[in-house]
């Protein structure tokens, strides 16, 4: 039968929903915002630079300027973003380096595992050469 | 296995009488153990043969009968109605231009699937009488998952990259193609990379996951596009710092 | 279609996702114990100015202002995206130029420490 059908195909409009459409987007969203708080911490880090440039009362400014209710919350909420960037990032990483020994892949968890390992390891090392404990 | 009352919301869109899709409540008697794909084919036998969508082997290999279910991209046939509290939406898959009712345009993801050149292109073309391409299992295991995709688009509806641009080749062709670069018997990589690495390619994908977690077939098209990257980066720098270097 | 450049931002990217990954949140929590009166012993300032005065310091202090703003950047370019922005172009310039002009500005600062 050759009638012809009239097509209209229908496109639907792509909103900024889909960010809540399932609890995974609003997981990567979050990973992404991490972005804004490492960012911030580092240009601080930036501006203790330049004050440790300037000589010890520019610096010991700088340290006291930090001791304020609003500086401690900053970097706790950085720290979880932090972290959560880390441990998403650690997690993907055998995706994106698969491993293969042989016939078969190195397990996902071997490879995050020792990042995870690593991160610790690095982490506790610079805390005691800092002084920290 | 008794019998269950299921609401069903339907996007329903006739191109010939609508300027735009709305939903229909149908209210089925099915039974427990069914999946949507059975309510809707009741739906069709029994109350109204005019709803039109795509399903064919009724066992989650033909990759026909994808669409949204709840909002989240699934293959008919493998959801089960008692996953489902209350009523159940049913709409087309997500990203993709509607024909009719739940049935999709899929010119542009077939379009996409030749553009990789998803066939073997040998480094050396053997006679037949030199015989076949040898493989080890080591070397099948670098490509087998990604081999493994049906086609049926549930990593695009999945995907909000695809959906915010519509250019982006996309999971499963790019993890079609990751498939034969992997293959040891394939010398095809540069063509393959003029699509795969150009900006539309796998430079689109943010990583975002959604694809590899909707795929029915486990074929981890996430993992095949970082790679991609790696590789292509790998390249470019390659190429560009130390170009006396031969490929 | 053509391959894409996108490996100049996207290796730095990369690289400095990674870096982030394994050293942020250490020292993140370094200016946190700062913030909350127990300054470890390395921020205090003859110790750190002499950390920072070796030329090895330097370098490895300007990479990771460097990798980290970079990353940062990049991803907040393709956060914009998600959230419908399609000044595209701007907002990669803008996102760029801040980490650029970090990095340029703790070089600056390095070199007087």
């Amino acid at each position: 039968m050759a009638e012809e059908m009239s097509r209209k195909p229908y496109v639907r409009e792509m909103t900024s929903e889909w960010i809540f459409r399932h609890p995974r987007y609003v997981r990567y969203m979050t990973r992404e915002f991490s972005c804004l708080f490492i960012g911030a911490w580092t240009l601080m880090l930036v501006c203790a630079l330049a004050r440790l440039s300037e000589g010890p009362e520019a610096w010991a400014a700088f340290l006291a300027g930090l001791k304020s209710p609003l500086i401690v919350a900053f970097h706790v909420v950085a720290l979880a973003f932090a972290v959560y960037h880390s441990v998403t990032w650690f997690n993907l990483t055998p995706k994106a380096l698969p491993l293969q020994l042989g016939e078969q892949f190195v397990p996902d968890g071997v490879i995050s595992g020792a990042h995870f390992g690593a991160w610790a390891v690095l982490s506790i090392a610079i805390l005691y050469l800092a002084g920290a404990f | 296995m008794g019998e269950r009352t299921l609401e069903l919301e339907v996007l329903r869109y006739n191109p010939e009488t609508d300027s735009e899709p709305r939903f229909q409540r149908y209210t089925v008697t099915c039974r427990e153990e069914w999946v949507v794909l059975d309510a809707l084919n009741h739906i069709k036998e029994t109350i109204d043969p005019t709803l039109t969508y795509r399903w064919s082997c009724h066992m989650a290999v033909c990759g026909s009968c994808g669409m949204m279910i709840n909002k989240e991209p699934k293959l008919a046939c493998k959801a089960f109605i008692r996953s489902y509290k209350g009523v159940v939406r049913v709409e087309p898959l997500a990203h993709f231009p509607i024909e009719r009712d739940l049935v999709t345009v899929i010119d542009d993801f077939m379009d996409k699937l030749k553009r990789v050149r998803p066939y073997l292109i040998p480094k050396q073309v053997k006679a037949v009488a030199d015989g076949e391409y040898l493989q080890t299992p080591a070397e099948l295991n670098k490509f087998k998952q990604y081999s493994m995709c049906i086609n049926c688009m549930l990593c695009y509806a999945a995907c909000p990259e695809y959906g915010l641009i519509p250019k982006y080749v996309g999971p499963a062709a790019i993890a079609l193609a990751h498939r034969y670069n992997q293959d040891s018997r394939d010398g095809g990589r540069d063509q393959r990379q003029q699509e795969i690495a150009a900006t539309e390619g796998a430079w689109e994908c943010s990583f975002v996951g959604a694809c590899s977690e909707v795929c029915p077939e486990h074929v981890d098209p996430a993992g095949a596009i970082q790679q991609v990257k790696i590789k292509s980066t790998v390249d470019w720098y390659t190429e560009h710092l130390m170009p006396w270097l031969k490929k | 279609m053509a391959i894409s450049n996108k490996p100049i931002v996207w290796g730095p990217f990369a690289a400095g996702g990674t870096l982030t990954a394994f050293l942020t949140p250490v020292l993140i929590l370094l200016t946190l114990l700062a913030a909350l009166g127990h300054a470890p012993d390395l921020l205090a300032y003859d110790r750190l100015q002499a950390f920072a005065g070796h030329w090895l310091a330097k370098l490895a202090i300007a990479g990771t202002v460097f990798l980290s703003l970079w990353s940062a950047a990049h991803r907040l370019r393709i956060t914009c995206c998600d959230l419908g922005i399609r000044a595209d172009i701007l907002v990669a310039t803008i996102v760029y130029a801040v980490a650029l002009a970090g990095t340029g500005a703790s070089v600056l600062y390095l070199l007087r420490i």
